[in-house]
């Protein structure tokens, strides 16, 4: 297609050292396959239906390619303090590669299994095979074909039976390169009754143009239950795709919170398939100012009899932001007492700030409970007024409730040091608003 | 303390207040009553400050100074409280924050330093002990999910912790059941004092049992037509408001 596309062919042979699993036939083929798809369709425009608000062409000025494993940089670690924390499972990819200096897994309980992908690759590609590319529609769009092609590294989780993680697990992305490309694939798999906490942190030493790809497959057995947070908080140049495409057995349990305060242009897709009885609750928040542009693309399939499905995505957008919510829910013809609820608010704080909503309900059963609801609007003026008739001046009445608007999302993050840490960057969104803090419940 | 000199307010073109007059000194309490839309809450926002609405004629002069040039926060800093007839729900913002930043912005504009966490804490505990009111409701957000009477409980707890000089309380008395009617009063009169006075806006000759005004007077279709000792009040629960509105027209 593109110039680009080409071209990312062309330089594609030169990178065949940093990628994992060559001595893998399915997966050479599978990336093959990935190729030739990208270098004909090239990235996502927003001529596609699903992709009519997103305008990702800015993408293309530039060819963004992976460090050669000699070139990555040793990072002082010191540099992601604020993004440590304690009591977890820390892994670090450094422009999306495995930071084994900066990582630290000890204490892992000997059964469950942790790594890079690199190392999954290496030591157990059949366990891998079994799951790769079988959440995730791998024929979707470019965004995928370009990460199954170009992936260097990602993690792996597997989790037995009955393990419930205390610990959570926190992987830390971090680019420190202006015009890399930081492309990860990871695989999460939860056995029957197991459960995890993980969460996973975007965020830059640079703010050049970089590009991230994520595809996270999340397969979650019977009875089993994973709290996923993520906090993107690329560079404000930064371009940042994310996918996470999950399946739910009978019973599993997927709770998800997602916040994006960084990167010029963002993508968040999460798709689930959820099974019999299977409960999910997505939540986002995304925060944009200058001329940043924000997508959430959620797509929820009920394809079994009575799943519930909870989704609250909130946007705040000030001077010439555009936040895009794209959630759609299909009820297939089995799920019966499908119990559905998706609500999408904006806020807008400047007059040139825009915001997308599109809900899309798809119903082919016919005993199901579905709602949803989308605002889009400014602050209150009768709650500022009332604030003001209680000493406080408009602009910091106007401050706090729109860090009210965002708290209530913060509130929802079930993982108290996670919740310590997005809160911290939320705050620093905010400079100007030292006490802001105390406003927090 | 408050002269309010010939006030004519009107919203998007409607006249309401049609030329009210009022005279509160310090230290007194008047009772405003009237029939159900006849201005009262227009005149209780306008006094707070609340946008949206033109004053076409007249004056307010609170304590010197011209009330109508004041921005609604300089208001409430100067001493003026509005306990609203709605108070407004406000998701995400804890009551116990509200307090300490309306009470702290109250005295940096006074020129004190803001009151630390200790005193805070103890001046809040004391108050709430005062409309015994739960501490577990500091830490919820302002009103949010709280019933009607908790609502009003919470205005009259604002306001006894910022300690106004000029208090309006726009129908406090709705909604509260007899027990919560007592404390709301209970905490109402143990504010009273020489330098504090009170605008109440009420239904109820029942709440001014409780409250006793120095001065009752009738608002009806936007202006004063009686005013009164507290005995008008009774007159009004005996035969109702028509009688006024017919001498008004009259
Ligand atoms: N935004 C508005 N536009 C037009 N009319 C308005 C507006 N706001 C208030 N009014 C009218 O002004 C009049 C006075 O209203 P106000 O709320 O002051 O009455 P009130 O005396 O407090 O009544 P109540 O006893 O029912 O509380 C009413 O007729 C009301 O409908
Ligand atoms: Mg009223």
């Amino acid at each position: 297609m593109g110039i680009q596309s080409n071209q990312y062919v062309s330089e594609y042979q030169d990178f065949n050292d940093i990628f994992p699993g060559q001595q893998l036939p399915w997966l050479n083929q599978l990336r093959k396959a990935a190729l030739a798809s990208f270098s004909k369709q090239g990235f996502p425009s927003s001529k596609d239906e699903e992709w009519r608000y997103v305008n990702f062409s800015a993408i293309e000025k530039k060819v963004f390619l992976p460090k050669s494993a000699e070139a990555i940089p040793e990072i002082d670690k010191k540099l992601i303090e604020p993004y440590q924390i304690e009591n977890c499972f820390n892994m670090v990819f450094l422009n999306g590669r495995f930071s084994e200096q900066l990582s630290d897994i000890s204490g892992l309980p000997s059964r469950v299994q942790l790594c890079s992908m690199v190392h999954a690759l290496q030591y157990f590609p059949e366990q891998v095979s079994e799951y790769f590319g079988k959440a995730v529609d791998t024929e979707d769009h470019g965004f995928i074909h370009f990460n199954s092609a170009w992936f260097a590294d990602g993690w792996f989780l597997k989790l037995p039976e009955n393990i419930r993680l205390d610990k959570p697990i926190h992987i830390i992305h971090v680019a420190s390169d202006p015009e890399v490309l930081a492309a990860t694939r990871n695989i999460i798999v939860i056995d029957k009754n197991a459960r995890v906490d993980l969460f996973e942190s975007y965020t830059s030493l640079t703010d050049g143009a970089y590009l991230t790809t994520a595809v996270n497959e999340i397969f979650i057995d019977e009875n089993a239950e994973v709290y996923f947070c993520k906090l993107q908080n690329e560079s404000e140049k930064a371009f940042h795709f994310s996918g996470i495409y999950v399946n739910q057995e009978q019973e599993a349990k997927f709770n998800h919170d997602v916040f994006s305060f960084g990167s010029q242009t963002s993508r968040n897709e999460v798709n689930t398939d959820l099974g019999y009885a299977a409960e999910c609750c997505l939540n986002g928040l995304y925060l944009g100012r200058k001329k940043q542009v924000m997508d959430n693309h959620t797509r929820i399939h009920h394809r079994m009899p009575n799943a519930i499905s909870r989704e609250t995505y909130k946007g705040i957008l000030d001077q010439r932001a555009r936040g895009i919510f794209q959630g759609r829910v299909i009820v297939h013809q089995d799920a019966q007492k499908t119990d559905s609820e998706m609500n999408n608010k904006n806020l807008l704080l400047s007059e040139d700030a825009e915001a997308d909503t599109k809900p899309q309900l798809e119903i082919y059963a016919d005993d199901v409970k579905c709602a949803h609801g989308v605002t889009v609007g400014q602050l209150d003026e009768t709650s500022i007024f009332y604030l003001q008739t209680r000493s406080i001046d408009r602009e910091t009445a106007e401050n706090m409730l729109t860090f009210a608007f965002a708290n209530e999302m913060i509130e929802k993050i079930q993982q108290n040091h996670f919740r310590a840490l997005v809160l911290e960057q939320l705050l620093a969104r905010f400079p100007q608003m030292e006490i802001r803090k105390e406003w927090v419940l | 303390m408050l002269t309010i000199e010939n006030l004519h307010v009107s919203i998007e073109d409607k006249q309401i207040l049609k030329g009210i007059n009022l005279e509160v000194k310090a230290g007194e309490v008047h009772a405003i009553m009237g029939p159900n839309g006849s201005g009262k809450s227009t005149l209780s926002h306008i006094l707070a400050g609340k946008p949206g609405y033109t004053v076409t004629q007249g004056s307010i002069t609170y304590l010197g100074k011209d009330l109508l040039e004041m921005d609604p926060e300089i208001r409430a800093r100067e001493g003026v409280f509005l306990a609203f007839q709605y108070p407004v729900e406000i998701p995400g913002v804890s009551n116990i924050y509200l307090l300490k930043a309306a009470l702290n912005a109250i005295r940096k504009h006074h020129g004190l330093d803001e009151a630390d966490a200790m005193d805070f804490l103890k001046i809040i505990k004391q108050k709430t002990a005062l409309v015994e009111m739960d501490q577990e409701f500091l830490y919820r957000s302002v009103n949010q999910g709280f019933s009607g009477g908790e609502k009003k409980r919470n205005e009259i707890l604002q306001m006894a912790v910022l300690e106004p000089k000029l208090c309006i309380l726009d129908e406090t008395d709705s909604g509260l059941d007899i027990d919560a009617l007592k404390v709301v009063a209970n905490g109402v009169n143990s504010l009273r004092s020489p330098e504090r006075s009170f605008v109440m806006i009420t239904h109820y000759q029942r709440l001014l049992d409780y409250i006793k005004p120095d001065y009752v007077h009738v608002l009806a279709d936007g202006k004063i037509v009686r005013s009164g000792g507290p005995e008008l009040a009774l007159e009004l629960e005996e035969k109702g408001y028509s009688w006024l509105e017919e001498q008004a027209v009259a």
